[in-house]
């Protein structure tokens, strides 16, 4: 199996203070990868490395084996790799139709949008419900349901989510992670999952990385990191 | 009451103008979080090319589209050269590039056509039209009130109907977001920029007929009561420069009829003090956010 994501030696730092050092781990084609780990051990800055908001001081980031290293984050976006930032990143004054379209307009073929947006108001189907309501005015678990939505109509070969179970219900929690599997499995989309819910996490993942202090302790599946219980209890919480 | 008819008449058309430059300001704070203090001097460059325009072919009109792409491509040089770089941790570092800018306009504005002021003759007849014998709007009057709604209309149906307008929006509400999902942010920026330097040119060539005339110096007022305006309707409302833009004509029109010139500024910072004190958002600003 090929890897859809490689990241190799990535060294981040905010204004000085290193937070990754040396993150090596890869993410094959079609799996999806759960990224845990405590409060501050890099996962969200991991995330923001490999779409290019931030810049490693060492290290690559490969992309179906491109390099991305002088490529920008909207052209990362073009090239197949979508993120569903911390907190949602729903845009609260744009409409649920809005957000969507937003989502897949760089694609520049308008029937080809309009098949996309009939299937997320398919998949998410409380979405196709409340087309026009603002952002402002959705649930947290909607307002997940779009972020995800909306990176999907861009159709990415990657995606990666940070901390999609953050603030919801159990129950929302659930069908989120399970309808992300089902795409994985139905459509070869491959997740890279940062989460701090490790036991949601793990259940729908492949392979679990922990991170500790900005370094990778653990790479396995993710049935037997949840069985190691010296892990669960040094990293993991639970 | 014939005479307070007129003057709400004269008052709408003045009105209409401030709406339209006080877009300009609202566009550029929404994108940038930058207050334009350029935009008054860069309008009046816009201008100047295209009087220079009416004078070499004898259109008005050609002076008038020469007015907008001169604004614009003012807009493009400004933002790409100048204020992209202002610095997005410190809003002084936007303001005080803005400042210099006028500063160097002005200045080079002066070299070039001098400080005198030069009369410019409106393209349709400025006196008053008699509807029952009351003085009502001037046909140059109807022209600018045709001509600056139909250009807030016509952004509007960009900014809500169009592809473009959409990342426009987004960008401005959400850059990072906007980013992570292919968003060109810095060339929506500029995008914005163009648009709201075309459109305070076209509202300083729209009211300069009506001042003492152009110089360097000719959009400086039209760019306060515009700021004004903004401030007013709420920066972050494209609506409330329409209906603040509306006000502050009115009551700048009104208090000048019967209380005198002089005391218009007064009645205007007057507005301006309340507004701050009791809703310093804005009259229309939470309204709009809740709406876009």
């Amino acid at each position: 199996m090929t890897a859809a994501l490689a990241l190799r030696g990535l060294v981040v730092g905010h204004g000085g203070a290193p937070v990754l050092h040396g993150v090596s781990f890869e993410v094959d084609e079609g799996s999806v990868v759960a990224l845990v780990g405590g409060n501050g051990a890099g996962k969200t800055t991991l995330l923001r490395t490999v779409s290019g908001l931030l810049t490693p001081t060492a290290g690559t980031v490969h992309l179906h084996g491109r390099d991305l290293a002088r490529v920008g984050v909207e052209d990362r976006v073009r090239a197949g790799l979508a993120q569903v930032p911390e907190g949602r990143g729903v845009i609260t004054e744009l409409t649920i139709e809005e957000n969507l379209r937003l989502g897949g307009l760089w694609r520049g073929d308008p029937a080809d949008l309009r098949a996309a947006l009939a299937e997320m108001e398919e998949l998410f189907e409380p979405l196709a419900r409340r087309r026009t309501s603002l952002g402002h005015q959705l649930s947290g678990g909607e307002r997940q349901m779009l972020a995800i939505a909306r990176a999907l109509v861009a159709r990415p070969r990657v995606l990666l989510l940070d901390e999609p179970s953050l603030g919801l219900a159990p129950l929302v929690v659930a069908q989120i992670m399970r309808v992300l599997r089902e795409l994985c499995d139905r459509t070869g989309l491959t997740v890279l999952l940062a989460e701090q819910n490790v036991a949601g996490a793990l259940s729908v993942a492949d392979r679990g990385v922990v991170l500790g202090l900005g370094e990778v302790v653990a790479d396995r599946p993710a049935a037997a990191l949840a069985q190691d219980e010296t892990l669960r209890h040094a990293y993991l919480g639970f | 009451m014939d005479r307070l008819v007129f003057l709400l008449g004269t008052g709408v058309a003045r009105g209409t103008v401030l709406a339209l430059f006080a877009l300009s300001l609202v566009l550029i704070w929404r994108a940038t979080r930058i207050v334009n203090f350029a935009a008054g001097a860069m309008a009046v460059v816009g201008v100047y090319v295209g009087v220079a325009v009416t004078g070499a072919t004898g259109s008005w009109w050609w002076g008038l589209v020469a007015t907008v792409v001169a604004g614009g491509l003012l807009g493009f040089v400004v933002e790409r050269g100048v204020l992209r770089f202002a610095s997005a941790r410190s809003p002084l570092s936007g303001v005080i590039l803005a400042i210099g800018l006028v500063v160097v306009l002005q200045s080079l504005l002066g070299i070039v056509f001098g400080q005198e002021h030069e009369p410019v003759q409106p393209p349709f007849s400025d006196r008053p039209l008699q509807v029952g014998g009351v003085p009502l709007l001037s046909p140059y009057d109807l022209f600018v009130v045709v001509v600056a709604l139909g250009l807030l209309g016509a952004l509007r149906l960009l900014f809500v109907k169009t592809s473009l307008g959409l990342q426009l929006r987004a960008a401005a509400f959400e850059p990072e977001v906007s980013r992570l999902l292919g968003v060109r942010v810095a060339r929506m920026r500029t995008v914005g920029w163009v648009l709201a330097a075309s459109a305070a040119s076209l509202a300083a060539l729209l009211a300069v007929p009506n001042e003492l005339g152009l110089n360097p110096h000719a959009a400086d007022m039209l760019f306060v009561s515009a700021f004004t305006v903004a401030v007013v309707g709420g920066l972050d409302s494209p609506g409330g420069a329409l209906l603040g833009g509306l006000t502050v004509g009115v009551v700048t029109s009104v208090v000048t009829g019967y209380l005198g010139a002089t005391l218009a500024p007064v009645a205007v910072l007057g507005l301006l003090a309340a507004v701050l004190l009791l809703r310093p958002s804005g009259l229309f600003a939470q309204a709009e956010a809740r709406r876009a």
